[in-house]
């Protein structure tokens, strides 16, 4: 699950990371007001309005200006970047909406840094990477100039050690006894960030050192753990529904997997890995012909009739979608209860378009009767290339 | 002879009394598996019966060292949900067992990483099977986990994997064509966890009864990349490979917890060219698994 940076801003807030003074506005009001309130503050008319989306490079696409003037400026300043339709390298072509607006004072800056907190899936530990090479894409630097990146893994039975602290420190040049030792505080808290709030990833890019040697998270990116959301009431609150794709989140309420993708075939399919399979096989048959998977979509190995019949529902409601392919490999998925599912979503809805169906496993005689006796016009598969060609030249 | 169970294995189940460990310590005990013993704290004293095409009298109890201790398991099956099923693995761990065996899906990565982190402190002592895995089998001897018994032929093949249904699909391939599987063992979908690729395929290498190999990798982390390594270094038996989503975009979670290219890393292209690199023969399609590694040991 992604969050805002000023949401992350507020997390690392309570952990004792330092942030700069800000205040999120969802309105040009907002902005004016907390650009006034942090002139009051910090006795300098220096603040600096940023887009809020889930995505990276919105300094580059033009959603992160400086103020230099103060509030009338800053106001100005959120007219244009509210309601923009902000394009970075991270959203695609089409951009994201912003909607939301950040203000924060403007700091002194002397250097900038990188510091992130990652799984090391290799190592199965919590890497923290740190760099001189701040502000910048931090996999433009991996990619070409590795030996700038340093690594430090955690050991779960230790905890983040001062000494792992001080040896990035020192590689970063910032070895002077005050900021060595808010370096080390500042690892120290953003550790216990990423365990308790149960991270994926945490970066701060780029972390300043500013004029007045004080080291600041200029930047907040928490990625967090989908699998510890039953441990985290308070995330429903950061949800942020305008950045979903809201078939995705009809699905996730559902107990579904969806993921929507560009193509024109829609899929059911029990299992992940299967379901990414049958996404490849339908490229791979539909390539050139223009056909390609629509949706990846798992209903899982639990999954009820209702359940079923929703997931089907979805698809037959995507415009796209010009034609389905159910695949089915039933090990705790049962054939009959997918039959049932499509049968009884596609006479709800009316099937307006080809479907081909591959059943195998358990209650697999089952589950073809019930569909052959459906009156429904569906094309049966004996395998699963065999279904991937049938409903790519179903689309044709 | 097969790798990991086998008639020996003397199976636990942790949370036999919830639906999915009920229904599937049945599925195993039909099957032919010895399910020695169940555990639900709070339930112990009851018994479980199966009284489908397997019967069993199953007691449950408290604990898991208490039933290790009287029952003589030596294997456990994790059917526990999200917020207990590390607390059941280390609890298995601490008992003992030299297999845990951990089904759930949706266990906190934060979790796994303390629950790896004792693991290794084991040294070998204990093997972790996933979590969010459809188990190990070893065809007509002994079946851990929720993988349809009945597509599955005793053979020569050994199967490993992070899908559970792609793996149904690469054994049912396999069976169509009159190849049995020594053992497929299903090593999850998650970021972390126990055995992987590399230890399932030192384990086939070294057993005499596995002739080749069919590897399911998919998107995310490096196991695959990793896996190439030790064939290219190790493995002197045919492995054939398939991975999943040379279609799925960048930066989505699909499905699995692990299957995830972050930071323009774990895409398939990278995985596949790995494997090839090393030897092991990538299938085109799902469909060619089977076909591929049977031609590549005629």
């Amino acid at each position: 699950m992604k969050i805002h940076e000023y949401q992350a801003k507020q997390i690392f807030a309570r952990y004792g990371v330092p942030i700069p003074r800000g205040y999120p506005a969802m309105s040009v009001d907002e902005a004016e007001a907390a650009a006034k309130k942090l002139g009051q503050e910090t006795g300098s008319p220096v603040v600096v309005v940023k887009a809020q989306i889930h995505a990276g490079g919105r300094g580059k696409g033009g959603g992160v200006k400086v103020a230099k003037g103060g509030a009338a400026e800053a106001r100005e300043l959120a007219q244009k970047i509210l309601g923009m339709q902000l394009v970075t390298h991270q959203t695609g072509p089409q951009g994201q909406r912003v909607r939301r607006l950040y203000v924060e004072q403007g700091l002194d800056i002397a250097r900038e840094l990188y510091l992130g907190a990652v799984i090391d899936r290799d190592r199965r530990r919590i890497a923290f990477m740190a760099s001189t090479e701040g502000g910048v894409e931090i996999e433009k630097v991996a990619a070409e100039t590795p030996e700038k990146i340093l690594t430090v893994h955690v050991d779960p039975a230790v905890g983040f050690a001062a000494y792992q602290a001080r040896e990035l420190a020192f590689a970063l040049g910032l070895g002077g006894k005050e900021t060595l030792s808010k370096f080390v505080k500042l690892m120290s808290a953003l550790y216990e960030v990423f365990t308790r709030e149960d991270c994926s990833l945490c970066e701060i890019n780029p972390l300043v050192l500013t004029r007045q040697n004080d080291v600041v998270a200029l930047d907040a990116k928490m990625n967090l753990d989908d699998n510890a959301e039953f441990r985290h009431a308070e995330w429903k609150e950061l949800q942020d529904k305008d950045e979903e794709d809201p078939v995705e989140l009809e699905a996730k309420a559902a107990g579904l997997n969806y993921v929507s993708l560009d193509g024109n075939v829609g899929c059911l399919v029990n299992g992940a890995g299967l379901a990414m399979a049958t996404m490849d096989i339908i490229k791979h048959f539909g390539a050139g012909h223009g056909v390609a998977p629509a949706n990846f979509l798992d209903v899982g190995g639990g999954a009820n009739q209702e359940q079923v019949t929703k997931a089907f529902k979805m698809i037959l409601h995507s415009p796209k979608v010009k034609a389905i392919f159910v695949n089915i490999f039933g090990g705790i998925m049962k054939c009959d209860v997918i039959a049932n599912g499509v049968v009884a979503a596609a006479k709800e809805l009316g099937l307006k378009v080809p479907l081909v169906v591959r059943l195998e496993g358990t209650n697999v005689e089952l589950g073809r009767k019930i569909l052959n006796e459906s009156g429904l016009a569906i094309q049966a598969a004996g395998s699963m290339a065999d279904g991937a060609k049938k409903v790519v030249a179903a689309v044709k | 002879m097969s790798v990991l169970v086998g008639k020996d294995t003397r199976l636990l189940v942790q949370g036999i009394t919830g639906s999915a460990g009920a229904f599937h310590a049945k599925q195993m005990i039909d099957y032919g598996t010895q399910v020695v013993a169940g555990v639900t704290p709070g339930r112990g004293g009851e018994k479980f019966e199966a009284n489908g095409a397997g019967k069993a009298v199953v007691p449950v109890f408290d604990t898991v060292a208490k039933a290790a201790k009287e029952t003589g398991a030596n294997a456990t099956c994790i059917f526990v949900p999200p917020p207990g099923a590390a607390d059941a693995i280390l609890e298995a761990f601490d008992a003992g067992l030299a297999l845990v065996v951990c089904i759930t899906e949706g266990i906190p990565v934060m979790d796994m990483l303390k629950v790896r982190r004792v693991l290794e402190g084991l040294k070998g002592k204990t093997r972790l099977i996933g979590p969010n895995c459809p188990g190990v089998i070893t065809p007509g001897a002994c079946k851990i986990g929720i993988m349809p018994g009945h597509i599955h032929k005793p053979g020569h093949i050994g199967v490993v994997s992070r899908s559970g249904t792609l793996t149904y699909e690469a054994v049912g391939q396999l069976t169509a064509l009159g190849v049995g599987q020594s053992t497929c063992i299903g090593i999850g979908g998650d970021p972390v966890g126990g055995m992987d690729f590399v230890d399932c395929l030192e384990l086939f290498q070294a057993d005499p009864d596995t002739h080749g190999v069919i590897l399911i990798g998919e998107i995310g982390g490096g196991a695959e990349e990793r896996a190439a390594r030790f064939i290219k270094e190790k493995m002197n038996k045919p492995v054939a490979a398939f991975i999943a989503g040379t279609t799925a975009p960048p930066g989505k979670r699909m499905g699995h917890a692990g299957a995830i290219i972050a930071g323009g890393k774990g895409t398939a292209a990278e995985k596949i060219k790995a494997l090839e690199a090393a030897g092991a023969r990538v299938a085109p399609t799902p469909s060619d698994m089977a076909s591929t590694l049977v031609g590549m040991m005629r």
